[in-house]
């Protein structure tokens, strides 16, 4: 299947007839609609509150937002981030309840500090890691928009994001900068190694209500059912604490170090690490 | 887009996020719309302690609303003053600007407002 992600950015690919056919689709109003349930379910919000959708498009998910009835928590007031002015016509005329601002999410998120209760995304964020234009990177407006979101988040906030990674390594992409920008970020996926796999990106701000688990994803997905948790985060370790300073794992790490700040690192090989022979 | 969200709003020109004058928005020119929506209390009162008394004060005089009490209601107030209520739920759900301006007081960059919605795109260099 081809990426629309690959081709153009998401304000010129979303024209008008690109939108329409978008939002008029039984096939992806059902497909965003389980994505939305879904992304709520991970919210888990008991009350009614302020909810950021970020690339809103044509307010799909906004939509089952304000119409959530009270025993599920809702009805949710949202704001929508969209940086397609065709999808947000569409979403005019289908006269939907939320705010709607025509603004670019790797430009940053225009609000201030703690504004929001949770922030939702669905099938968005994958645009970020395309870059446009010589000026801008996807790491740097990945940078900015998880910059943005951790600071107009509250304390204790979660947002949830289901993207398209288009491999691994834009998976990790993805995850990093979020993990750099402050977030307890974690994957959820569904269906995993099927070809509708759906991939969640669950993010928490600080996490003071989610009692042990250190307030991230392990939190989140606690007591649903067929949820497998596989925690990478303490490989590569030795038993407890760090690496010892000075054997193979502890230079093959400052070398991982010294290649994500863009300097030259001779590849690593078999003998990395290893002692030179006594000379005499 | 409402009075709510404007009271959240900040100027997304990157120089300006240091200083403390980006922050209200002041609408210009704007045309306002008056809606009619049920009245959400609990979700105003989770709302409550997030807005920012001093600026939306200065958003609804500068809208042409009556002058704001100088201090917040408490959320027992609100609970308990069926009308503080509904004129909170007016000003901050049902006023929407739907044409006009939203103008930064430290950088001076006008967001133009059309059919309520609030273009916040930038130039690269401002970002």
């Amino acid at each position: 299947m081809s990426r629309p992600e690959d081709t153009l950015s998401a304000d010129v690919h979303y024209n008008d007839s690109e939108a329409r056919k978008y939002t008029t689709s039984s096939r992806i109003q059902n497909i965003q609609a389980s994505m939305t349930h879904r992304a709520l379910e991970l919210l888990d919000l008991s009350s009614p509150s302020f909810i950021l959708d970020v690339g809103c498009g044509s307010g799909l998910s906004g939509e089952i937002l304000s119409s959530l009835p009270p025993e599920e928590g809702g009805p949710h007031v949202w704001v929508g981030m969209d940086v397609s002015a065709s999808m947000l016509d569409v979403a005019l005329q289908r006269d939907v309840e939320g705010d709607l601002l025509l603004a670019d999410i790797g430009q940053g998120v225009p609000f201030r500090a703690g504004t929001f209760d949770a922030a939702i995304s669905i099938s968005a964020i994958q645009w970020l890691c395309n870059a446009e234009s010589s000026d801008v990177s996807p790491a740097g407006r990945l940078s900015r928009f998880f910059n943005g979101l951790y600071a107009s988040l509250k304390r204790g906030g979660r947002a949830v994001c289901q993207f398209y990674p288009k491999n691994d390594e834009q998976k990790k992409m993805i995850t990093s900068a979020a993990v750099r920008a402050g977030f307890g970020a974690g994957l959820l996926e569904d269906d995993p190694e099927t070809k509708n796999v759906k991939v969640y990106l669950v993010l928490t701000v600080g996490g003071g209500n989610l009692e042990g688990n250190g307030g991230d994803i392990t939190g989140v997905v606690k007591g649903m059912d067929g949820v497998d948790v596989l925690d990478s985060r303490h490989s590569n370790r030795n038993g407890k604490g760090e690496i010892k300073k000075g054997s193979k794992a502890w230079i093959i790490k400052k070398k991982e170090q010294m290649e994500r700040k863009g300097k030259i690192v001779k590849a690593t090989s078999k003998y990395t690490g290893r002692k030179r022979r006594v000379a005499f | 887009m409402k009075v709510l969200s404007l009271n959240f709003l900040t100027c997304a020109v990157k120089a300006c996020k240091s200083s403390s004058n980006s922050y209200p928005l002041h609408p210009k020119d704007a045309e306002l719309v008056q809606d009619d929506l049920e009245v959400n209390a609990q979700l105003l009162l989770n709302l409550l302690p997030r807005i920012d008394w001093t600026a939306l004060s200065t958003t609804a005089t500068e809208l042409g609303f009556p002058a704001l009490p100088p201090q917040a209601p408490s959320v027992e107030e609100l609970q308990s003053d069926e009308k503080k209520l509904r004129d909170l739920h007016n000003l901050l759900m049902e006023t929407q600007i739907m044409e006009g301006k939203l103008v930064c007081a430290n950088c001076g960059h006008e967001y133009a407002v059309r059919e309520g919605i609030a273009n916040f795109l930038l130039p690269s260099h401002l970002v």
